[in-house]
């Protein structure tokens, strides 16, 4: 109880301590006027009539975000591969580097245990279903274009990602990383298509000894920049 | 609009008719009228200064220039992507040029027009920030979202959602906290935070005994923002947390993490 009050005290204390000239203007206090301009000097003749030319700034329709979603195969170690399916969402930062955020679901079959022995089940099945997500930086590092035909050109990258995040998986959430590389084949200037291929790794303990899998994706996927 | 009869009074139905007319006239006659102006304010479209202004075929350097327009042509902007912008000539061209090329453009009306990139100025007074962080909580693996708005320059507030991956128990925390940079026009921009929030803390499933349990918790901390390029920020941080527990003792967690965010 007592740590609480240290706490609120503390916090008191900054918002007072933080400094006047930081906390003058937060509630629209404060002198925010720019002190009245001095008299013309006497020995000023021309009076300058040059006007200030108003520089606008475009409202321009910005399309740095690309949403989509994908499907392919995951296979997780020991599990066997199956369907995954997943979201994204990225923000184009530069024209090289990109965020990304991803969410996803695959899931686990039988392990070889668990078909050679009979009946015996190492997890229930719904801790089989594997969900993850991932937040990651990406770059794009070889942009170029393909040519189909002599009349399309389509704009495409090779982009390498990676990243951190979270996987469920057999009851609990581990913590994973990702790493990967994907193609972009820009259909036109907002529309892409992408195959990736991706590594999650997370420590497992399930089969007596704690070790990292390696669990391999790879899906193709669609997105609309926005 | 008819003309009214000479020999009899307009009736008031043949007034409103009227009146009805000359609005919908008005009205038809502003949209016509009205759509160059619109366009003009809201600057879709720029003129060449420049001797040419080179379109490529796609938002990047190394993709080659297929066209150019001279000097005096108009050209229509159809969207931005990073620093690149598609633009659409009066021959129906369309590439993509850089932010370096549009700064060279004037409004129709022989005005400048202004491209400005985020700079570090933004970096200081932008209102918004979000971002994510990864790190160590007193042992465990912490992964954290956050989202920040800034009240002025020096003090913001902050929302954080976290999730905590360790060896025998996994968790989420909230936590919201108050930051003050007491040099926030600095690249590299020192602060100080204090917050509280909540832990819901599980066990693993491998590990018999303990229970579910959420806690209220409270944290000091300080670490550098620096400012890295556009709207694109580098953070590491310490925080020191208090968990109130509802044992005899609170426990008291170091955390330290670093990432990246973007302003807007």
């Amino acid at each position: 109880m007592e740590s609480r009050f240290r706490v609120l005290f503390l916090i008191v204390a900054m918002i007072s301590l933080s400094g006047c000239a930081a906390t003058k203007n937060l509630f629209g206090f404060g002198n925010k006027e720019a002190p009245p301009p001095s008299a013309q000097a006497p020995g000023q003749v021309i009076d300058p009539e040059v006007d200030r030319r108003e520089i606008k700034e475009p409202k321009i329709d910005r399309e740095d975000f690309e949403v989509g979603a994908y499907a392919g195969i995951m296979s997780i170690e020991d599990f066997g591969s199956n369907v995954s399916y997943g979201l994204r969402i990225a923000y184009h930062i530069t024209e090289g580097f990109f965020m990304e955020a991803t969410v996803g679901q695959s899931d686990g079959g039988l392990t070889s245990f668990e078909v050679l022995s009979g009946g015996a089940r190492l997890i229930t099945d719904s801790e089989r279903t594997l969900t993850y997500y991932n937040l990651n930086v990406g770059y794009n590092i070889l942009p170029g274009e393909v040519f189909l035909g002599e009349g399309r050109a389509y704009n495409t990258n090779l982009y390498l990602i990676a990243g951190l995040g979270s996987t469920t998986f057999a009851g609990d959430d581990r913590f994973t990383v990702n790493f990967g590389a994907g193609y972009r084949f820009l259909l036109n200037d907002s529309v892409a298509l992408h195959l990736d291929f991706r590594d999650h790794l997370f420590d497992i303990d399930l089969l007596g000894e704690e070790k990292t899998a390696h669990n391999l994706e790879s899906h193709l996927g669609v997105t609309v920049f926005f | 609009m008819s003309a009214p009869s000479t020999t009899t009074i307009p009736s008031t139905l043949q007034q409103i008719k009227a009146l009805v007319a000359a609005c919908l006239c008005a009205v038809v006659l502003q949209s016509v009228l009205a759509t160059p102006v619109q366009a003009a304010d809201e600057l879709r479209s720029v003129v060449v200064a420049d001797p040419y202004l080179e379109l490529r075929t796609g938002p990047g350097r190394g993709y080659p220039i297929f066209h150019v327009v001279d000097r005096g042509e108009s050209v229509q902007i159809v969207m931005q992507r990073t620093s690149w912008y598609l633009v659409r000539s009066d021959r129906g061209k369309e590439g993509w040029v850089e932010r370096a090329q549009m700064e060279k453009t004037l409004q129709p009306d022989g005005q400048q027009v202004s491209f400005a990139a985020a700079s570090i100025e933004d970096f200081t007074n932008a209102k918004w920030e979000t971002g994510v962080l990864a790190g160590d909580f007193g042992g465990a693996n912490i992964v954290s979202l956050y989202g920040s708005y800034s009240l002025n320059p020096n003090i913001a507030v902050e929302f954080w959602g976290s999730q905590i991956l360790g060896n025998f128990s996994n968790g989420w925390m909230a936590s919201f906290n108050v930051v003050h940079e007491a040099f926030p026009e600095w690249r590299v921009s020192p602060f100080f935070t204090l917050g509280a929030g909540a832990i819901y803390t599980k066990p693993k499933s491998t590990i018999i005994q303990g229970a579910d349990r959420t806690d209220q918790i409270g944290h000091v901390g300080a670490g550098f923002r620096v400012y890295a390029t556009r709207r694109f920020l580098l953070r590491a941080e310490y925080k020191s947390y208090v968990v109130f527990t509802s044992r005899d003792e609170n426990e008291e967690v170091e955390e330290w993490k670093v990432g990246f965010a973007f302003f807007f």
